[in-house]
């Protein structure tokens, strides 16, 4: 039904996250990102929630419960609200778990499920960016040819969350012509995990470029079986997550902002009281639900069955576009304060540059 | 529930409107933009139709009706869909329908069984803005002055919408000086009134179909009985307050408009790119789009992002939602967006973006309007401002 509240149901799955963003994530978002790492035992606090296994049958582990993207868009936004690394990371096992049981073949369903639904988090990943200027997510350079009952990988990827610990890797590669996902086990020859990649921001979440050399794969192990998956739907559904992402990091970023303005005293007055400053807030404010809007009516869109493609773009060049300006804006309003790490101002701004970007990340 | 495919009761009143819009409007736009301060005879097609009704009045305490049928939506959400139709046709001609002028909602929310017999049928314009008063309405100098049985009007009025078509003016003047915006109410004022005259009409940048007009009012005398609201001066001013609130539902109309307008804009560049051999499909990559196929994309992102805010307003308002803020943010957004989208489809089509032989230079025109009137996107920052940071008016100025 048509609205724009959130239901019982999504208030309670939003509160249930909240709390875990107020209690682990926003009080040690700096140090993981200082660090560089997210300690293992504050993924299991997020995992123990549930999303990721949530729309999965009871008989492969998971919950049983209707699929929602526009659930799944809620939590991201929550999570992203505390952490974008933390995001990232804690929702990745359903970049692998939502494909498979939306896409997959039984026997896919069967073997990789149950191990994906366990009780501890489980770090699946998927691989779809590529290291070069023209990548396009819908155009891929990596190939896949069938060859004597198995297929044979090749091409380059970059930012693959945990591709160094994931026991299985969802590969973007296109076959004659046409993109397609294959599941890639660690250790398959020819798969080859290079170094954890530096990149501009998420320092907390580790990521690697892969490269793969003739890598062959069982046929059964290409999604969807003999007939493929619908790999539109998998990237439209990238996108609006990476929206919903967007908007959790903006929000944070525009709440920091409106906190700061009233208590920073100078010329004998909040800097709130300026226009200078209040117009920014107030663009922040209502830009950061335009963010949110536009990813829900994507999350939507997919939520109803229909194609998304139109939706799921819009959301996300606009979502890059103007978390980027959001942030920026974010930093500006603390001063110098905004640029000093002590404040988690810097870091969303760095955060905020791969929105436009990053393809397949995270999904709704 | 946070769901926003939308419902097949909105889509029915789309469609609906946007044939109105498409054989009514369009065909008739660029003749009036030219034939300025000439009334469109074709809009007498939409006479007698009412179009500023009012729900049955409510007893106290009675709840307001939420739409019950998931499939139905409410007036509010009804209404911003049918203006970004309309306005889709064109602006100025929507401005100018029969019987449908801001002074119409106001007597359609306020006034008594008694006014709305005298008034109901008539084409109500709003006279608030003087030249010294605008976006600060509380400032107005017209004054009204009891006299036996008649209110003695005088001052001056400018920027009045439909100002020569119009039967009747709802003009706001303050019966006490002293007592601020607690003083300020509302009288219908008759044509053919003496003393209220009618002194020119403008020439504006565009909603040239639209008459705009300055009127004078000049020891002008109408009935006791044509005071809408309360004649009592009260020590505070909730009755400003309730006439302010009245923008909470008309600012997602003009951030409707602005959606509408903006959406020709693109609908008309995308016409003209597929001509060309350029195909929008939403499937590359924006980094290898062309500069303008990007900006295109750009431009229509910010209008759905324009609409849903506009639709969340009117939803909220149709919930009985108290939507100060989303009503402000809405017309923010949609006034500063469909100035910049109509500017940019100009842009990207080059000499079409010139000529008067195309709409789009009109319709760049047409838009920068809805940035200024029912609040300027400075008022609405303004507004937002204080909502989201809590602060006073005196702390935010």
């Amino acid at each position: 039904m048509f609205g724009f509240s959130l239901t019982k149901e999504q208030k309670m799955v939003k509160a249930s996250f909240a709390e875990v963003v107020r209690d682990i994530v926003a009080p040690n978002a700096h140090d993981m990102d200082e660090n560089r790492e997210i300690p293992a035992d504050y993924l299991e606090k997020a995992w123990e929630l549930g999303a990721c296994v949530a729309a999965v049958p009871g008989e492969f582990g998971g919950d049983g419960m209707e699929y929602s993207p526009m659930l799944n868009a809620i939590v991201l936004e929550e999570l992203a609200a505390g952490d974008m690394a933390f995001a990232v990371a804690a929702m990745l096992p359903s970049i692998f778990i939502n494909p498979i049981l939306e896409m997959g073949t039984d026997s896919q369903k069967k073997k990789y499920l149950p191990a994906s639904c366990g009780e501890k988090y489980q770090p699946s990943t998927a691989a779809v960016c590529e290291p070069r200027l023209d990548f396009d997510a819908m155009s891929l350079a990596a190939t896949a040819t069938k060859k004597n009952g198995s297929y044979i990988l090749n091409g380059a990827k970059c930012f693959v969350p945990k591709a160094a610990s994931a026991p299985n890797i969802l590969v973007a590669a296109q076959l004659d012509g046409k993109p397609q996902l294959f599941i890639v086990k660690a250790g398959t020859p020819g798969l080859e995990v290079g170094q954890r990649e530096k990149n501009i921001g998420l320092y907390a979440l580790d990521t690697h470029e892969i490269t793969l050399k003739d890598c062959q794969i069982p046929a059964e192990d290409r999604l969807g079986g003999e007939e493929g998956c619908d790999y539109a739907r998998f990237i439209q559904k990238g996108r609006a997550a990476v929206a919903a992402l967007a908007a959790g990091e903006c929000r944070a970023s525009f709440e920091q902002a409106r906190d700061y303005a009233k208590k920073r005293v100078q010329f004998g007055e909040p800097i709130a009281y300026r226009q200078s400053v209040a117009f920014m807030i107030a663009e922040m404010a209502y830009e950061v639900d335009c963010i949110r809007l536009l990813a829900w009516k994507a999350a939507s869109a997919l939520e109803a069955g229909r194609d998304a493609t139109r939706d799921a773009y819009l959301a996300k060049i606009y979502a890059g576009e103007t978390a980027m300006k959001v942030c920026d804006y974010g930093v500006q309003v603390l001063g110098g304060h905004g640029y000093i790490r002590d404040y988690p101002q810097e870091r969303r701004y760095r955060n905020a540059r791969g929105v436009a970007t990053w393809e397949g990340i995270a999904t709704v | 529930m946070a769901f926003l495919e939308p419902p097949p009761d909105l889509i029915k009143v789309r469609e609906g409107m946007h044939n109105v819009s498409a054989s009514m409007l369009r065909p008739i736009a660029r003749k009036y933009d030219e034939a300025e301060h000439a009334y469109p005879n074709e809009l007498d097609a939409f006479r007698g139709i009412q179009v500023m009704g009012r729900a049955k009045k409510k007893k106290d305490g009675e709840k307001k009706d939420k739409p019950k049928d998931p499939g139905k939506i409410g007036q509010n959400l009804g209404t911003v869909v049918t203006v970004e139709e309309m306005c889709w046709g064109d602006c100025g001609l929507m401005l100018s329908i029969p019987n449908a002028g801001l002074g119409n909602a106001a007597i359609a929310a306020v006034a008594t069984d008694e006014q709305l017999e005298r008034f109901g049928k008539k084409w109500a314009a709003m006279a608030i803005t003087e030249a010294e008063s605008g976006s600060d309405a509380g400032s107005i100098s017209t004054t009204a002055d009891l006299d036996g049985d008649s209110w003695v009007l005088n001052g001056e009025k400018i920027f009045v919408t439909c100002a020569d078509r119009c039967d009747c003016v709802v003009v706001w003047a303050t019966v006490d000086k002293e007592a601020g915006k607690a003083g300020i109410k509302s009288f219908v004022v008759e044509k053919g009134t003496p003393g209220f005259t009618l002194d020119h009409l403008e020439h504006k940048l565009g909603i040239r179909a639209s008459d705009t007009g300055t009127f004078v009012l000049n020891n002008c005398r109408i009935p006791k009985e044509n005071i809408l609201g309360s004649p009592e001066v009260k020590q505070t001013t909730e009755g400003f307050k309730g006439v302010m609130k009245t923008f909470d539902n008309t600012r997602p109309m003009v951030a409707a408009m602005a959606v509408g307008v903006a959406r020709a804009s693109l609908d008309l560049t995308r016409e003209k790119l597929e001509q060309a051999g350029e195909k929008l499909d939403y499937t590359k990559s924006p980094n290898n789009c062309s500069a303008r196929q990007k900006d295109y994309y750009m431009a229509e992102a910010t209008l759905e992002a324009m609409r849903l805010l506009t639709w969340r307003a009117a939803w909220m308002a149709d919930n009985s939602d108290f939507n100060n803020l989303e009503a402000s943010m809405s017309k923010a957004k949609a006034g500063r967006g469909g100035t910049l989208i109509t500017q940019k489809c100009a842009e990207i089509l080059g000499p079409l973006g010139i000529t008067t032989k195309e709409l789009a230079e009109k319709w760049m025109r047409d838009s920068k309007i809805l940035d200024i009137f029912e609040g300027t996107g400075q008022i609405q920052h303004l507004i937002i401002a204080r909502n989201v940071l809590k602060l006073s008016r005196s702390q935010l100025q």
